[in-house]
């Protein structure tokens, strides 16, 4: 572990007033609040990738937009490379540049009506990065060959392109500010897989040439897995569980964990019968008291019931994992399902 | 294939569907061929494009125009349905196919509640009182794991999350008891938690009442965990037919295998996914010969020329050159794409 990780995130979270009814307001009833992320604490060091896995509106996506500076949070901090960038005022350029963002939908995430050589080159002429407009077609170039596309494909737009090459072209104007830390939500999840086989492979290759830093935001456990370094899961705006990929997979400790890699199809499973776990996820609106999964969860007890369990690291903590769950920290799991191998 | 098709409950033959357009139609399909035994749930996947979706309107005869079917036939249970007009179309639809989309709140309309979108589907098809039709309501609901099934009669679709509205469009699907389910996409928009619910609920109720499956998705897991064949679809065409086991393991086409591979798995991490390079041709822009050979490592001469049809490949049926004694008189040809490694 380096001394300062690239970004290092405490205690985060933010709050949505839901807006009432006019005939309501007048009654003097308090507006509802969307706890989207509540209290989420983690850092990445250099070169690492980390994920935040998840079902929809547990609050991953939000966390990767908080970070981003595209929403203000309620509380914590973030701070990249040990500066404070948790204040818009304190995002200097020279902090920015050094952060991008690649989104789920290419399609809506790049402008219909600019040719791919301006979208890529737009983040190049903001931040300063080429002297002159010579050197900045040069890694335009550069950046659509990097990205496996060619050159002359700069001057068509982006209709032209199937959703696998506009991933790419995605990826090339994240790269194109030089960045440290790429923010990636769910890069592949509009995507074919054998498509999506391609773009992992281009990400996971540029992360080893240029030494990127990913936080990866997916609900799909197998891209996770062969993604990752470290693994968050998230469970209606808290982290339930962090820890090394290889032993999340090998030993899953919280009972959502559990449930989500009993859940997932896998090739190898063919025609298995299994136990789907029943109960769907909460809104976030209204969360059940206590450990926000206890009402799906099997162990669950008085306790879990009524306090809430606070990221603890666990005691096999081998890889440095943390769970936060009553039952984990007082015994009364039964031990992890023989999980596939760990493999190394 | 399908010369002694022993008990094909669907038998689809040659099927082509094209879109007229100001420059020619546009084949969409380019000849599918497949079945479906009685009782037997066959996994149809596809790459997005690969026309899955397609088949499974053309089947039910709800293409929606001016795509329409230019060839081929469809045969269900010993007739023929294709070319049949709206109305008998109409009386085999909901009561010996049932259907089931992957956006539930387009199955079912808003206006009305869940109790009566149900018994009026149930005594369209079915010869039953406003009370028995009722009693049935219930019942599939309880058996596709609504819980107080009766005092969520009243519900308006909304007030359903999408998990239980998913079970309400299979609860509809089952009503007039068919012989056939059409599933598309049936589980995509769901989270991965309420999918295994949804297909352990689809597993269970087709073991149950005998009702045969025809599972069009584009999840490799799902078809695993759920199909007892599958039917992989490219460009427009079946490119192999096999057991789920056989084609995950030991594909014989190449697209299937390279398809196979470049799914991540959780289990064996490896430093890099296989990929097959490229992407699917447009409709329109299949190329001549076999529509995979642009993209194929194996790629020969006769690939390019000549369309292979369905041969016996290792354990199941795949439409590839491979295995036809022709391949060996074929030079390998120079320049093939080289497979990505």
């Amino acid at each position: 572990m380096a001394d300062t990780p690239l970004l290092q995130v405490e205690d985060l979270a933010v709050h949505f007033r839901l807006p009432l009814p006019v005939a309501e307001r007048a009654m003097g009833r308090k507006p509802k609040v969307l706890k989207a992320v509540d209290g989420v604490s983690f850092a990445i060091g250099k070169g690492v990738t980390l994920s935040v896995v998840g079902e929809s509106g547990c609050g991953k996506s939000t966390v990767a937009r908080l970070i981003a500076g595209l929403y203000r949070p309620t509380r914590g901090r973030v701070a990249i490379d040990g500066h404070d960038v948790t204040a818009a005022r304190d995002r200097t350029r020279a902090i920015r540049r050094r952060l991008t963002m690649i989104f789920q939908d290419p399609q809506a995430s790049l402008n219909p009506r600019w040719r791919v050589r301006d979208i890529i080159a737009e983040p190049i002429r903001a931040f300063g990065i080429a002297g002159d407009a010579r050197e900045t077609s040069r890694q335009v170039d550069g950046l659509l060959e990097q990205v496996g596309l060619a050159g002359a494909d700069g001057e068509k737009y982006p209709h032209e392109f199937s959703g696998g090459q506009r991933q790419r072209i995605s990826i090339a104007r994240a790269l194109a500010s030089k960045p440290d830390l790429i923010l990636c939500d769910e890069p592949t999840s509009a995507l074919d897989v054998s498509v999506q086989a391609q773009i992992l492979n281009l990400m996971r290759d540029l992360q080893d040439e240029l030494g990127l830093t990913y936080l990866f935001i997916s609900h799909d456990l197998a891209v996770v897995h062969h993604m990752s370094d470290r693994i968050a899961v998230m469970y209606l705006g808290r982290f339930v569980e962090v820890a090394e990929a290889a032993a999340l997979f090998a030993s899953p400790q919280h009972p959502y964990t559990r449930l989500l890699l009993e859940t997932i199809p896998d090739l190898g499973m063919t025609k298995r019968d299994r136990e789907a776990v029943a109960g769907e996820v909460p809104s976030p609106i209204d969360p059940p008291g206590g450990c926000a999964f206890h009402p799906r969860c099997p162990h669950a007890d008085e306790r879990c019931r009524t306090e809430r369990p606070d990221l603890r690291p666990s005691q096999s903590g081998a890889g440095g994992g943390a769970v936060a769950c009553h039952a984990v920290e007082e015994g009364r799991l039964p031990p992890a399902p023989a999980g596939e191998a760990a493999d190394g | 294939m399908n010369g002694g098709a022993a008990r094909a409950l669907l038998d689809v033959r040659d099927l082509k569907v094209g879109l007229p357009t100001r420059r020619g139609p546009l084949a969409i399909l380019n000849g599918v061929d497949l079945h479906v035994k009685e009782g037997e749930v066959l996994g149809v996947v596809g790459e997005s494009g690969a026309g899955k979706s397609i088949t499974g309107l053309a089947v039910i005869g709800l293409l929606e125009p001016p795509a329409r079917i230019d060839g081929g036939e469809v045969w269900f249970d010993g007739a023929r349905i294709d070319g049949l007009s709206g109305d008998e179309l109409r009386r085999i639809r909901g009561a010996r196919i049932g259907v089931i989309f992957q956006d539930p709140l387009t199955s079912l309309n808003p206006l009305y509640t869940i109790g009566f979108q149900l018994t009026e589907t149930i005594r369209t098809h079915m010869d039953l009182g406003a009370d028995a039709a009722e009693k049935r309501a219930v019942e599939l609901l309880d058996e596709v794991g609504i819980p107080a099934a009766a005092s969520r009669l009243g519900a308006y679709p909304h007030e359903f999350s999408g998990g239980m509205r998913q079970r309400v469009v299979i609860a509809l699907a089952l009503c007039a008891n068919p012989r056939l389910i059409i599933a598309d996409e049936p589980t995509t928009a769901l989270d991965v938690s309420i999918q295994a619910q949804i297909i352990g609920v689809l597993k269970r109720l087709c073991r149950e009442h005998g009702t045969a499956v025809m599972l069009i998705t584009h999840d490799m897991g799902v078809i695993a965990e759920t199909a007892d064949r599958v039917a992989v679809m490219y460009a427009g065409r079946v490119i192999e037919d096999g057991t789920v086991a056989e084609v995950v393991r030991n594909a014989s086409h190449p697209y299937s295998h390279g398809l196979m591979g470049s799914i991540p798995t959780i289990g064996a991490r490896i430093g890099r996914l296989p990929q097959i390079r490229g992407s699917m041709p447009r409709v329109g822009a299949v190329p001549a010969g076999c529509a995979f050979a642009p993209r194929c490592p194996e790629v020969r001469d006769l690939c390019r020329a000549e369309r292979p049809v369905m041969m016996d490949g290792k354990a199941t049926s795949a439409a590839c050159w491979q295995y036809s004694p022709r391949w060996s008189d074929t030079a390998a040809a120079a320049g093939g794409a080289a497979a990505d490694g």
